[in-house]
């Protein structure tokens, strides 16, 4: 077998094994936790009848083996069990919700990812003066903020100050293509904002590495202009490092994505899980987890693949 | 020894929360919980930062509710510290099964973002100081361990160190006596960056309604409090945002500067 195809079968096997590993922790670690599940559930005013009741329907009587693997079971078949609070079906409602937050995260990683790169590549290319200083000192400031704060500023910004966006969210099913995108700009903005800061600065320091190799001197003294020099030279040799930052941060969306929908009420998977978990609704908030961590990982294997392929070197071991 | 502007004014503003955090009752021109004017009002010379949603002054609300976004991240980081510092140490010296398990579970715990796992812990958990505290500080010690254990492995391999364990010290001597010492400058700028993370962390979870919870409140929660003015033009829920914001920047500046002091005190010696 040629070893590259080797390399991503074993990737893709440690990832899956990786989730399992995952998934065992967000069931059975739960289960370890102090405190009863049904007693958390019901509040401390339960009586013992009520509580007896929902054990019984929870399976919890049964051990934690059994309830993970007939829960595994069933998960692996698409049927992710019914939520405690509405006895609505779990596997239906994510599906409805999952569409909605891939938008919101495809459309701040289709603005983010060509912005980030390119102001990498100015900042590089003005290292040390005012354009690399700018941009620095504005990712720096950026990078502190937690999402929800970045959020209330751009909302005040562009509702109060200069009112041209709605502060709120509302997408539904049967909307319109540009009615959407006009729907979710502000919290695109936001991400966009969260992200760019960390992918910008892996660019610019990616680029600025190959900078001191010796080709680029060449490359240089044979008369190309800087720009030239960036674009011919050094960003096909940082192109692995760039697009694995890139792949790791879009995995990182993925955890922005639940504060920001909150925000901007946004119905989608996020949103989903954090009414949930206030609620006290496990099997829900097991099954976002684990979807959650799924993509997260799943991510994070592409970063390390592409990054492989990416390098001849470590595509061509010795 | 110069110290640069930008590590004096991050000094001199994460002094002033620590001290506004501690004094709390003393600098607060109100009470936390009393409803001293209308609702939504400006800022005026009696409410220095306006009033909150129900008439409340925010900023002896900001001054109360620093001391406690202060205090669970303090603490909550200390933890993270203690028991990643200690583990990492321990994997990087001990080696073996003890090495290859410790790294393991911490790889399984960073597979996931953070965020979901507290979430899925707080589903179940009680919500009150102490477990929050415990969680984001168990969370958080990965990514101390992976530090400390890069640091300490790195130490564990001079000269100084074998000669201690050819003199017969024990594991608790190499640790504390020989590791720590010499591992202290990168493992200080890296608090900073835990604090700041702390502080990120406890901030959203009760942003999100699941963090501190009433009658406590710190900034997170005042954000949420406030977040519905905004659509009215009322700057209220901004005010503990820009706390947030200011303080998360001003410990940056100084982490920043002591990393980078530590890592040319290294250029230094090696040059």
């Amino acid at each position: 077998m040629h070893p590259l195809i080797k390399l991503v079968v074993q990737r893709i096997a440690l990832g899956l094994l990786l989730l399992l590993a995952v998934s065992v922790v967000i069931f059975l670690g739960v289960e370890m936790l102090p405190g009863d599940t049904a007693q958390a559930i019901l509040g401390q005013s339960a009586t013992p009848e009520a509580l007896a009741n929902l054990r019984e329907s929870l399976g919890l009587n049964q051990s934690a083996a059994t309830r993970y693997f007939t829960w595994l079971g069933h998960a692996v078949q698409g049927d992710l069990g019914k939520a405690l609070t509405n006895q609505q079906d779990i596997s239906h409602a994510i599906g409805q919700r999952l569409g909605n937050t891939l938008f919101l995260a495809l459309c701040a990683g289709v603005i983010a990812v060509p912005l980030a790169i390119a102001l990498g590549l100015i900042a590089a290319r003005y290292n040390g003066r005012w354009p690399d200083k700018l941009i620095s000192g504005v990712t720096l400031a950026t990078i502190s903020l937690p999402e929800f704060v970045a959020a209330y500023f751009v909302i005040f910004l562009l509702t109060q100050v200069i009112p041209i966006l709605q502060p709120v969210s509302m997408v539904f099913p049967g909307m319109g293509f540009f009615a959407k995108l006009h729907a979710v700009a502000l919290p695109v903005i936001v991400l966009v904002m969260v992200v760019l800061a960390h992918m910008m600065r892996m660019t610019r320091a990616a680029i600025l590495n190959v900078m001191q190799s010796a080709y680029i001197e060449t490359a240089e003294l044979k008369g190309l202009s800087p720009m030239q020099v960036i674009w011919r030279h050094a960003l096909p040799n940082a192109v692995a490092p760039i697009i694995s930052v890139v792949v790791i941060n879009l995995a990182y969306l993925v955890v922005g994505v639940v504060v920001v929908e909150v925000v901007f009420s946004y119905n989608a998977l996020g949103q989903y899980l954090v009414d949930h978990v206030a609620k006290r609704d496990l099997p829900v908030v097991q099954a976002v987890g684990i979807i959650f961590a799924a993509v997260y990982i799943g991510l994070n294997i592409l970063a390390d693949l592409i990054g492989t392929i990416a390098n001849p070197r470590l595509r061509h071991p010795k | 020894m110069r110290i640069p502007l930008s590590a004096l004014i991050g000094m001199v503003l994460t002094g002033a929360f620590v001290l506004a955090a501690v004094f709390a009752p003393w600098i607060a021109p109100y009470p936390i919980d009393a409803a001293v004017g209308k609702v939504w009002e400006g800022p005026s010379s009696q409410y220095w930062l306006g009033t909150d949603t129900i008439g409340r002054d925010i900023l002896s609300r900001l001054i109360y509710g620093g001391s406690v976004t202060i205090f669970v991240a303090l603490v909550s980081s200390l933890l993270s510290f203690g028991m990643g510092a200690f583990f990492g140490f321990l994997a990087a010296t001990r080696g073996g099964w003890m090495d290859t398990g410790l790294s393991r579970l911490v790889d399984l715990m960073m597979a996931v973002p953070s965020l979901i796992v507290a979430l899925v812990v707080l589903s179940v958990l009680p919500l009150n100081l102490t477990v929050l505290i415990l969680v984001m500080g168990v969370l958080d010690s990965t990514r101390v361990f992976r530090l400390s254990r890069a640091v300490a492995a790195d130490i564990a391999v001079m000269d100084y160190v074998e000669a201690a364990k050819l003199r017969g010290e024990g594991q608790g001597w190499i640790i504390f006596r020989e590791i720590l010492p010499n591992a202290m400058s990168p493992l200080v700028a890296e608090f900073g960056m835990r604090f700041i993370f702390a502080v990120l962390f406890i901030s959203t979870l009760s942003f999100l309604g699941l963090g501190i919870q009433p009658p406590l409140s710190d900034w997170g929660g005042m954000v949420r409090e406030n977040k519905d003015g905004l659509v009215y033009g009322k700057a209220a829920a901004l005010m503990p945002a820009l706390a947030i914001a200011v303080l998360a920047i001003s410990v940056n500046l100084v982490a920043d500067w002591i990393l980078q002091r530590t890592s040319s005190l290294k250029g230094g010696r090696g040059g």
